[in-house]
């Protein structure tokens, strides 16, 4: 579904970020990124999505056949990728509800589906709330405006849960939630999953991993994957840290 | 009625024969310039008793002294008052020789504002019978109106059939002395609009331009004089959405409501004439004087969306005169390019308990300039009389600019005034959040700012919401950077 070959990125006229990355994503797996703050995992997720100022210089993403840097970015949204970002953005005036209707049709009108009716639609939002045990109220106020931490993330879940991505990137979704948001949002991204999606996670603590089990954990460090393993090298690495990877790479 | 829309429409066809020929005095145009004569001429050709002369010539006499306002934040090469005509009749010409030769870029504007290719045609003056169409709306709506004793019709109309409600309240609001384009606008208005709503009325439509643009048009010196007697309800819409392209440069208007005791006036506007090309030539300059005035327990409520012009220099205002009333202003006004506008409101506090609000949301785009220009003023007798006012401004570029020029004047300790303000730049986060989920930029810039200006928008008729909606995304395409 997703193939990274030598992915270089740069900040636009700066630095090097994304120095040679490769990461091979197949439907119905989860994959948890982990590293070190700066190693360029929120920027991995930037470049994934679209977002300005970055600079590919190298390498290819491969998204469903598709050339994704190729895409404009609200393409690459249509073509199935979302993105759960670390900090929602608020949009006053613009209710929750208009935001998605738009999104979720402009979506259906790329794929060549009618547009939902009021009351698909009405009922796809009912769906999609229980998903993350979102308060339907929230579901009519402006996007993100107002809402606390939890709930802007609990938001994005539920967006996930309406616009039904073929490869959602979670961006330290577990940031800033309590044990119980943790669980509800968690719970909400397990109830998401199937053999035809994909999820990958970008977090520092293996703690989220607990409630989503990833099939893959990699640690990306200075710009590249160092190390990939099954689920246990997330344990190892909250035990350890991320200093003895470096070692090791060394030795070998 | 003596002049049918048959004949209305002939007038029309031969208008084109006539193309040219009509430059002698005693046709339908004077000739360039202003004088006392000019009036004389003016008055005569619309058959105006000897008051209304009298009137326009006092105003002629005051304007001649006066000077030109530069307090304004905008510039801009003032109009040679010398090189106008102020009159030709009619004004619904056609502009086109036929719809394939209208600007496609102006069909696209309004294919995108959802304008039906019927109304496109008359728009663009390229279908005449239009004319035919609209007569039979037109008329059921006017016997509904009669029934109920509703006056609503051109302000030329009005002078003759109505002159003692003309006589009685033109001119009570905004004086011919009060400013250099009201006075000029007194001296050589050529026509406009006039309603009356009986006492305990509720006019149970909204009353539009819409419905009499065939008899007459807009003008360039256009009149509009709005009177609700007491206990009564009227809604008034001005404008249209779609663009307006017009040859005359200087656009003075004056609007006048008068609300009597416990009376409603809503009075929404939608402006959108032509605000010049993308280097800043040409374009209208909309020099505008509207003003209301409250009776006791009256609401004058002011909406407008003012999106068009070169140049804007607007102030709807109200003057809560009787006790317990309320005066409102909601505005979004959009520059872009090199478009510059000065826009705001005056609420002038006299009576006891009356109670202002003003939200005003400008939107700043290209090298564009927009300010806010508001004035409170609480008088000594205008014992607990409250005002809140929001000012927003919104940046979409670094070239342009937002002004707020707030002005509160208080003589009255038992008052309470508020002001919030903010400026701000649209996010390219937002923008950005937006296309993460699909929503290209455009669409995405649409929803941001009419979030943003939502409070206003809401305050328009469901219909007219719907189309400044539209209007807001299409006046700001291609505007961020």
């Amino acid at each position: 579904m997703l193939s990274i070959k030598n992915l270089h990125a740069s900040v636009e006229e700066g630095a090097e970020i994304l120095k040679g990355l490769n990461l091979e994503v197949h439907p119905g797996e989860v994959h948890a990124i982990m590293g070190p703050n700066g190693a360029g995992k929120s920027t991995l997720a930037s470049v994934l999505a679209g977002k300005d100022g970055y600079e590919v210089t190298e390498g290819s993403v491969d998204f469903d056949g598709k050339d994704l840097m190729e895409l404009e970015t609200e393409d690459r949204a249509k073509e199935g990728l979302f993105l759960a970002f670390q900090y929602p953005v608020e949009i006053p005036g613009v209710s929750n509800i208009n935001f998605l209707k738009t999104a979720l049709n402009e979506i259906r009108e790329y794929k060549g589906e009618e547009a939902l009716s009021a009351k698909e639609f009405m009922s796809k939002v009912r769906e999609a709330s229980k998903v993350v045990e979102l308060d339907p109220k929230l579901a009519s106020r402006s996007v993100n405006t107002g809402f606390s931490g939890g709930e802007k993330k609990r938001n994005e879940i539920f967006q996930m849960a309406m616009l039904n991505p073929k490869l959602a990137i979670l961006d330290e979704t577990d940031s800033g939630l309590d044990i119980d948001a943790l669980r509800i949002v968690s719970d909400g991204v397990n109830k998401l999953r199937s053999k035809d999606n994909a999820v990958i996670i970008i977090t520092h603590y293996q703690r989220l991993l607990d409630y989503i089990q990833p099939d893959f954990v990699h640690v990306l460090a200075d710009g590249k994957i160092v190390k990939t393993g099954p689920k246990e090298l997330a344990l190892e690495l909250e035990d350890k840290g991320y200093d003895w990877i470096a070692e090791e790479k060394e030795t070998v | 009625m003596g002049y049918t829309e048959k004949e209305l429409a002939e007038d029309l066809k031969e208008q084109e024969y006539k193309f040219g020929f009509t430059s002698e005095f005693e046709s339908d145009r004077a000739p360039n310039g202003l004088s006392e004569d000019i009036i004389r001429f003016i008055s005569a050709k619309k058959e105006e008793p000897q008051w209304l002369l009298d009137k326009r010539l006092e105003a002629y006499r005051v304007w001649r002294e006066m000077k030109e306002p530069e307090w304004a934040h905008v510039h801009y090469e003032k109009p040679s008052f010398e090189d106008i005509c102020y009159y030709s009749a009619p004004k619904q010409t056609k502009k086109y020789e036929s719809w394939d030769d209208v600007d496609p870029e102006m069909k696209e504007t309004m294919k995108k504002l959802g304008i039906s290719l019927e109304e496109q045609q008359r728009l663009t003056g390229t279908a005449v019978d239009f004319v035919m169409d609209s007569v039979s709306v037109a008329t059921s709506f006017k016997k509904k109106l009669n029934e109920l004793g509703i006056i609503f019709c051109s302000f030329s109309e009005a002078v003759q059939e109505h002159p003692e409600l003309v006589k009685k309240y033109m001119g009570t609001v905004v004086p011919h002395t009060d400013n250099f384009y009201a006075a000029l606008n007194s001296a050589v208005f050529t026509d406009g609009s006039f309603c009356y709503i009986p006492k305990g009325v509720r006019c149970p439509m909204e009353l539009s331009t819409y419905f009499r643009i065939n008899e007459g048009g807009t003008g360039q010196f256009e009149r509009t004089l709005v009177v609700a007697d007491k206990e009564s309800y009227v809604s008034y819409l001005e404008g249209c959405t779609a663009p307006m392209r017009d040859e005359n440069q200087l656009h003075a208007a004056v609007v006048e409501l008068i609300a009597l005791d416990d009376a409603e006036i809503k009075y929404s506007t939608v402006q959108n004439w032509y605000p010049g090309d993308k280097d800043g030539k040409g374009g209208v300059f909309n020099f505008v004087t509207k003003r209301g005035i409250c009776e006791r327990n009256a609401k004058i409520s002011w909406t407008q969306v003012e999106t068009g012009s070169a140049v804007t220099w607007k102030y709807p205002s109200c003057i809560l005169k009787g006790d317990n009333s309320v005066g409102e202003f909601y505005s979004v006004a959009v520059t872009n390019n090199y478009q510059q506008a000065d826009t705001g409101t005056k609420m002038i506090h006299l009576g006891k308990n009356t109670n202002s609000t003003i939200i005003s949301k400008g939107i700043s785009a290209g090298q564009s300039q927009n300010s806010y220009r508001g004035l409170v003023q609480i008088n000594a007798k205008a014992e607990n009389a409250r005002n809140f006012s929001q000012c927003d401004s919104l940046l979409m570029t670094d070239r342009s600019g937002a002004h707020t020029f707030p002005y509160i004047e208080c003589k009255n300790n038992s008052s309470k005034i508020e002001h919030e303000a903010t400026t701000s730049k649209i996010g390219e986060d937002q923008i950005f959040y937006c296309k993460q989920r699909g929503i290209d930029e455009e669409k995405a810039i649409g929803l941001i700012v009419n979030g943003y200006c939502k409070e206003v928008l809401n305050k328009l008729p469901m219909e007219f919401a719907v189309e400044a909606q539209k209007l807001l995304e299409i006046s700001l395409e291609n505007s961020v950077g």
